[in-house]
């Protein structure tokens, strides 16, 4: 097995030809990890012998049932990761802190569920920035990972090790949670396709909360197609969560020379790096080239999301950390790390009394103007295009010691959360240094379709996203 | 110069519902006399990752105790987390109601009482409970969370009671209703109707600017108790003219008195904001008015109609506060409305006939079997019918101008003489037969 084939629909066309086996499968992005996953530290915990199991289980269903199973297991021999936020039974579940260093879920998340009765074999659980608080993978308690392309730099965050494991083919999907760009940033700064599906469409349940009105459960993958694929099985109703709406996705696109992109103002000013600028305007050309409108857009509130953002997202941030209170996981509440000590402050500070209607308040209120600017915006266009980190993948230790300078990285991801819609961040190319710079695009709430159909364009006829780093 | 003195008392009442399942998950809400941590689950034990669920049961009842107390029912109504950390909280928040309640601005009017504002009756969870142990030497703190997550209604009223009599009278009153409505047991004796009143002593016509308040009181009588010392305490004070601090105080039987809990020395900051988790609820005018309409009578509407079908005064007013018996009454006379009620209502209060045959047809059946007992000798049952037509001569009269139907009131009579006993389909043709 020298080169593998990088998609779901390819790995299914190797098993059904008999290429190799799913243990031989399993095996290969096994070795991988154990080869190069020292230096990068994607991995939390490699579930060896629960792959193998898994694989041997599918091994014999191809013999007993042929190629059958394909249709029965829409995602079989996926070789999947997940972020240590999701609960696996019986597999210790982190969210990457001290806190949870001990912690054996009862029960799995309904997204591990689903994604294992398709066929998906977990590989294990990847490293993140605890609790998912961060944008450079450097806030995990079990030490920063690495970006696979360089690793002097940060692969993002906080869904860091499931970018680097997609990245590095450690396996072939991976899941993230997106909060405020978590699942998009990573994904643009390691070169792999990452979504971030509508607030209410894929469960939360079992999936450690961080900011509980952000969070969504997105996956990355090294294509648009598999992106596509994953979300059939994860999507729609949970007995669980009570905010999953049972809807039909929209936004297939027939004819791109009917679609208008919109290019938001606001999102190509000051303090966007110009590598970044011309990577992402560059693929607007290209769509254009296509027969896409390509038109401006205002979202005027787009200057105060960070900060809309920086009040509801520790506020709830405090509040769900709140159950750590050392007397049922184990360790004290001195396992805290820095990072969640800030918001635990912060957000408890924003929701005190006297001080609600000031910030919180005050903050649900813009965020409510921030939902109008984007009904405005999809009232004229279909879609927007932008860029997803204002700069390339920086120097590892580069925005430690400066919280509020990393806070800002998240100025063009956040809003798609405050706001609820769906996102996609798609490799662009490479910055002078060889660093990956990718884009998004963005969409109304419930159009994936719209996403999957501009972005399976875009990959047809671009390389950026089967490029490979040299490990 | 003596000031004439006012008390000033307002309630909090924690009602606790007896619905199957917990507020927010699929646990059992049944939670007394359990083996502790056996009735839990992910949510309830608030682990990672867990989310609620709303019980639609749940709000319905509480949708259903606002419309007996004739609240406004809030058409738009939101959950929200209140914070604070305690070891028998696994979340590090509750989930109640602060904003917007299910039911707000009730009214409740008493013939020799002056009407009680009901402020707000809201929703929310109940909290799991510590047990002090001593294990293998060891003193322990253990948790149960078998009751985190029971549905737990709170009731608050206006200051507006002024004696313990006052007092007790609401408070017997809501305990009659809920137990009617089916929506708690409301035992003060297993914590599932607990209740805190809030006491000062005005000077003037306004309100105090400080309460008391009493807390952990688990009866009528200990509450009314409490009230009048703390009414009698505060009332020195004030003739010394000494202040009045605010504080939490208990009522400790042996004392006869209230006792110091807790100075309340800034109000607790709870850090309340809109539960994500929960989206809001929008109820439609069209099915609270449906609820409004199907609301069961109430407990004096009830007891006139089963007195209205021969049942006595006395076990009317005992199986109308169990809502479990008298809808074996209903189910009974459903089956078969020929019964005699009378002595089934009689069998039900003293022999608990109703736990013995958990069915009704049971019970008819086993009646039936053994109708010895209610059944009458033919000669006696001749020589009640003969003395009832002799004292009613009026009935047989208006039997002949064609009012058939004063059999039924012949028949009442003739029931009242042999107690109960002889079957009335038999009895009544007998009646006929004679009057014909």
């Amino acid at each position: 097995m020298n080169k593998l084939n990088l998609s779901i629909a390819g790995t299914h066309k190797d098993l059904k030809e008999k290429k190799y086996s799913v243990t031989e499968l399993v095996k290969y992005y096994l070795a991988r990890i154990a080869k190069y996953d020292k230096n990068l530290n994607s991995f939390l915990t490699v579930t060896t012998d629960y792959a193998l199991k898994a694989a041997r289980k599918q091994d014999n269903l191809l013999v007993s049932q042929g190629e059958g199973v394909f249709e029965d297991f829409p995602l079989f021999g996926v070789v999947t990761a997940f972020k240590d936020l999701y609960l696996t039974e019986g597999i210790r579940t982190t969210a990457a802190s001290r806190v949870l260093e001990n912690f054996i879920p009862q029960y799995s998340s309904t997204v591990v569920k689903k994604l294992e009765n398709a066929g998906c074999i977990l590989i294990g659980k990847t490293n993140c920035d605890a609790w998912a608080h961060g944008a450079s993978g450097e806030n995990s308690d079990f030490g920063p990972i690495k970006n696979p392309w360089n690793k002097d730099f940060v692969p993002g965050g906080s869904s860091s090790g499931s970018a680097v494991s997609v990245a590095s083919d450690f396996c072939l999907v991976a899941l993230g949670t997106d909060t405020g760009g978590s699942v998009r940033q990573p994904a643009s700064f390691c070169g792999v396709t990452g979504l971030k599906p509508t607030y209410g469409l894929v469960s939360r349940f079992g999936v450690v909360a961080m900011a509980s009105s952000l969070d969504c459960m997105g996956h990355l993958t090294n294509n648009v197609g598999d992106s596509r694929r994953v979300l059939e099985v994860t999507k729609g109703q949970d007995q669980f969560d009570s905010n999953i709406q049972s809807v039909k996705l929209a936004g297939e696109v027939r004819d791109i020379k009917k679609i208008t992109i919109g290019l938001p103002k606001d999102y190509f000013g000051q303090g966007l790096d110009n590598q970044v600028r011309t990577k992402v305007l560059a693929a607007a050309r290209f769509f254009e080239k296509q027969g896409a409108k390509i038109v401006d857009v205002d979202l005027p509130h787009t200057k105060y999301a960070t900060s809309v953002y920086y009040i509801i997202q520790p506020a709830e941030v405090a509040s769900n950390l709140g159950r750590y209170d050392g007397i049922r996981y184990g360790l004290s509440r001195d396992s805290f790390g820095d990072e969640a000590k800030r918001r635990i402050m912060l957000g408890s500070y924003v929701l005190s009394s006297g001080y609600y209607d000031r910030y919180y308040l005050k903050a649900a209120r813009v965020r409510t103007k921030l939902i109008e600017d984007f009904d405005k915006a999809f009232a004229k266009v279909d879609v927007l295009l932008a860029p997803v980190s204002p700069t390339p993948p920086f120097k590892l230790g580069e925005k430690t010691a400066d919280p509020l300078s990393m806070y800002l990285a998240d100025v063009y991801t956040v809003s798609a959360n405050l706001v609820g819609v769906p996102g996609l961040a798609l490799p662009a190319g490479f910055s002078d240094q060889g660093l990956p710079i990718g884009f998004q695009l963005i969409s109304q709430k419930f159009h994936e379709n719209m996403l999957f159909d501009l972005g399976e364009i875009f990959q047809r006829n671009t390389d950026y996203h089967s490029q490979k780093p040299k490990l | 110069m003596k000031t004439k003195l006012r008390p000033v008392i307002g309630l909090e009442v924690h009602i606790e519902q007896n619905t199957k399942t917990k507020m927010f998950c699929g646990c059992p809400a049944i939670h007394y006399a359990v083996p502790a941590n056996t009735h839990t689950c992910p949510v309830c034990l608030g682990l990672p990752g867990a989310l609620p669920k709303a019980n639609k049961l749940a709000v319905e009842n509480i949708l259903k105790l606002g419309l007996a107390l004739g609240c406004k029912i809030n058409l738009y109504s939101k959950f929200d987390r209140k914070h604070y950390f305690y070891p028998d909280l696994p979340k590090g928040y509750q989930i109640t109601q602060y904003e917007a309640p299910f039911c707000s601005a009730g009214r409740w009017e008493a013939p020799d009482s002056p009407s009680v504002n009901i402020t707000r009756i809201h929703l929310e969870e109940d909290t799991g409970k510590l047990i002090h142990k001593t294990v293998g030497g060891q003193k322990l703190s253990l948790v149960d969370f078998n009751r985190s997550g029971v549905p737990l209604i709170e009731l608050v009223t206006g200051p507006d009671f002024e004696t313990s009599e006052q007092v007790t009278a609401f408070l017997k009153e809501i305990r009659k209703i809920v137990r009617h409505l089916g929506i708690s047991t409301a035992d003060m004796d297993k914590g599932s109707m607990r209740l805190e009143a809030n006491v000062s002593v005005s000077t003037t016509k306004k309100l105090p600017d400080y309460k008391v308040e009493l807390k952990n009181i688990n009866s009528f009588k200990f509450l009314a108790k409490a009230v009048d010392s703390e009414i009698a305490r505060q009332t020195k004070l004030i003739h010394e003219g000494k202040r009045i601090a605010q504080e939490t105080r208990g009522f400790d039987e042996a004392a006869g008195g209230t006792l110091s809990q807790r100075t309340k020395e800034e109000a607790k900051d709870y850090r309340y904001f809109p539960e994500p988790d929960l989206p809001p609820i929008r109820l439609s005018q069209e099915y609270v008015t449906g609820l409004k309409t199907n609301l069961p009578k109430s407990p004096s509407e009830t007891i006139h109609e089963l007195a209205s079908w021969g049942v006595s005064w006395q076990a009317a007013t005992i199986i109308v506060k169990d809502r479990a018996r008298l809808n074996y009454l209903y189910d009974v006379r459903s089956i078969d409305n020929s019964v005699d009620l009378k002595s089934i209502a009689n069998l039900i209060v003293n022999k608990n006939v109703d736990k013995k045959y958990k069915d009704p047809n049971d019970l008819l059946a086993s009646i039936v079997k053994s109708a010895g007992n209610l059944s009458l000798e033919a000669k006696q049952m001749t020589k009640f019918i003969n003395e009832v037509l002799i004292e009613n001569p009026k009935a047989a009269e208006d039997f002949r101008l064609g009012k058939t139907n004063v059999v039924g009131f012949l028949l009442g009579k003739f029931m009242q003489k042999s107690a109960g006993r002889g079957d009335p389909k038999e009895v009544s043709k007998r009646f006929f037969d004679r009057l014909k």
